[in-house]
């Protein structure tokens, strides 16, 4: 039997559940991703110790370039950017985790229960999904945070609540291709409920496909968030590298350093991800690029690949 | 494309615009206090509360004033702005054309140079300007668009000055004839091509995978066989079918780039809709912010029924399940 011919239920797995992380080691994007990811996360969650000051004191003369007082110059109030920017990335962490949390246990049950029952539950679950898809978050957010009033909790929920769908829908199809493998047949022929069927057999086997979607979700829930605060709707209370952002806007001309190293700071947590995205993509599937591109081609109104609306 | 799937098609999309009405429905009775501050503004002219509980009934049960609502959402009736004293809809139809000539402008633009880059790209991949293409594609979608719009300005209106700073035109140039064109044109270049740029990575990743994927079948070998130059088979041959994802992707774009817009917008005080929804924000003229949130939701269910309505005329392959 040649080696590719799966002998037994188990081997029929997604091949790629075992050994992702030793394959993921040698792609050197995956590694850089994986580095800026989690460089991002370590400064954030110890910003408060990191930080040379407290983001909203003032620590020095106003609107002085980098120094070593000041790595990140200072802004219009005299406080240290640099402090800024690293609650900035702390805040940044939390809004992405928190809400993509929420939204990873939306789309997974979704998705998962969608595409394993199929028919009438598959077709109710998927006409909800869609009318989460069309709703534009980033309006819905603004509109939230109008009605009531600017908070991270608001923010977080808001976009917690709007981003399962694009994960559903990936989770749906893997879940759709399982149903009839062997291992989940055997399964069944065992007597395992539904249910177990589902928690053991079926989510171990979507989890991969979801995470590059996770993280690209993470991603866009950062730049969502920054966004919203850049146009001066974040919490007030909190430190944003949106907030930053809008803050220079009125110095462009004066102090550069005001808008570089926030914008910046943003796009290394960006990118840290899509690269952990795209590395985890390319194990699972080589030849991604063509079997997305005919996905698409399939599926009239289907998402682009690896690509969310912001 | 039979009537049949056109029907269904837009039996699909109702739901949608349904689930839409009883969002923003929501959201006016789950902000605290009384839904009528949300619905007549914080006047506190009796008259003009009284008045608007009467229009939407808000004296009678959920489900009553439900219908009220909705009935007066479908038949274009989006309240008055509390701020300008007209309705919302003549206020947002004013501000509209400013966004919409930003959003086009930058659609064609990253559609036209995404296609023309992607075929270039797709002729030698792994080459240097393949490997150029894509890191490019990697950064231009983590960087935020109001930042790659201040860094635009900072570094080609501040430091060249070969663009204007701000807004749509300038005050001393004349406001009729080629002058006025030529000034708008010039205040829009920056804008849309800063939104351009963050869709431009997208398209030319998309078409270059989808030409990658036809140039090895069979027609387009059979295409060079009988003596069809490369070039020739590329672009009569393969691109047409390779443009196919990057047509579905354009339904998609239309709810970006109305965010990106009233980002970029305010970047450079350009005088749309993102402004009208902030001062709106600002202001608390509710009824301006749920008609501008019901446009844009609605422009993006009819963006993807049209998209998938030319996907089905043009690809005779695309049957409804």
């Amino acid at each position: 039997m040649p080696a590719s011919t799966p002998a037994s239920a188990t081997a029929d797995r997604p091949a790629a559940r075992r050994g992702a992380w030793r394959q993921l080691r040698h792609s050197p994007t995956g590694i850089a991703g994986l580095a800026l990811t989690v460089g991002v996360v370590v400064a954030g969650t110890l910003a408060g110790s990191l930080a040379p000051s407290d983001p909203f004191t003032t620590v020095g003369p106003p609107l002085r370039g980098p120094s070593a007082a000041h790595l990140m110059g200072t802004d219009d109030l005299g406080r240290d950017v640099l402090s800024g920017v690293l609650h900035g990335l702390r805040t940044s962490t939390i809004v992405a985790a928190v809400a993509v949390l929420l939204a990873g246990v939306i789309g997974v049950v979704v998705g998962a229960v969608a595409g394993y029952r199929g028919g009438r539950v598959d077709d109710v679950l998927m006409r909800v999904t869609e009318v989460f898809q069309a709703c534009p978050r980033f309006f819905l957010a603004i509109v939230a945070v109008a009605l009531l009033g600017a908070g991270l909790g608001i923010v977080i929920l808001v976009l917690g609540f709007t981003s399962w769908p694009v994960l559903a829908r990936v989770v749906r199809a893997e879940a759709l291709s399982l149903r009839e493998r062997e291992f989940v047949e055997a399964a069944k022929a065992l007597g395992a409920s539904d249910g177990r069927v589902l928690v053991r057999h079926v989510l171990p086997s979507v989890l991969p496909a979801a995470w590059v979607m996770i993280s690209l979700l993470a991603a866009s829930v950062i730049l969502l968030e920054a966004s919203l605060s850049y146009l001066g709707l974040g919490d007030p209370n909190v430190m944003s590298l949106g907030y930053l952002a809008n803050n220079a806007q009125g110095f462009m001309r004066t102090a550069w350093w005001m808008a570089v190293f926030p914008g910046l700071a943003i796009v290394v947590a960006v990118l840290g991800l899509s690269l952990v995205s795209d590395a985890v993509g390319d194990v699972l599937n080589p030849f991604r690029s063509g079997r997305r591109a005919e996905e698409a081609a399939a599926v009239p109104g289907a998402e682009p690949a690896g690509r969310l609306d912001r | 494309m039979t009537p049949r799937y056109i029907l269904r098609r837009l039996a699909q999309a109702l739901p949608t615009v349904a689930g839409i009405i009883v969002v923003t429905f929501a959201l006016v009775h789950l902000a605290p206090g009384d839904p009528i501050v949300a619905l007549a503004g914080e006047s506190g002219d009796e008259a003009h509360y009284r008045f608007m509980r009467e229009k939407f009934g808000l004296d009678r049960p959920l489900a009553a004033q439900f219908t009220t609502y909705a009935g007066n959402v479908l038949s274009a009736d989006l309240g008055t702005s509390f701020v300008h004293g007209r309705p919302v809809f003549s206020v947002i139809a004013e501000r509209l054309p400013a966004t919409l000539l930003l959003m086009v402008t930058a659609l064609v633009v990253s559609s036209a140079v995404g296609i023309a880059l992607g075929a270039v790209v797709a002729r030698r991949p792994g080459g240097a300007l393949d490997l150029g293409v894509t890191v490019a594609a990697l950064v231009g979608y983590a960087v935020p668009a109001f930042w790659l719009g201040q860094v635009a300005l900072l570094t080609l209106a501040f430091g060249t000055g070969w663009f204007p700073l701000q807004g749509m035109t300038d005050a001393r140039a004349s406001n009729t004839g080629v002058e006025a064109v030529v000034d708008v044109a010039h205040h829009l270049a920056l804008p849309a091509l800063v939104l351009a740029a963050s869709e431009l990575a997208m398209i030319t990743r998309l078409t270059r995978a989808g030409l990658l994927q036809e140039l090895g079948k069979d027609y387009v070998r059979f295409a060079r066989a009988k003596g069809v130059a490369p070039g020739r088979a590329m672009v009569r041959h393969a691109l047409p079918n390779a443009l196919l994802p990057v047509i579905t992707v354009i339904g998609a774009r239309v709810g970006f780039l109305f965010s990106g817009a009233v980002l970029i917008e305010t970047v450079f005080a350009w005088p749309g809709l993102g402004q009208l929804l902030l001062s709106a924000v600002r202001t608390r003229d509710y009824p301006v912010l749920m008609g501008v949130f019901l446009l844009v939701s609605l422009a993006v269910v009819v963006a993807n029924l049209v998209t998938d309505l030319i996907y089905a005329r043009i690809d005779p392959r695309i049957r409804y399940r």
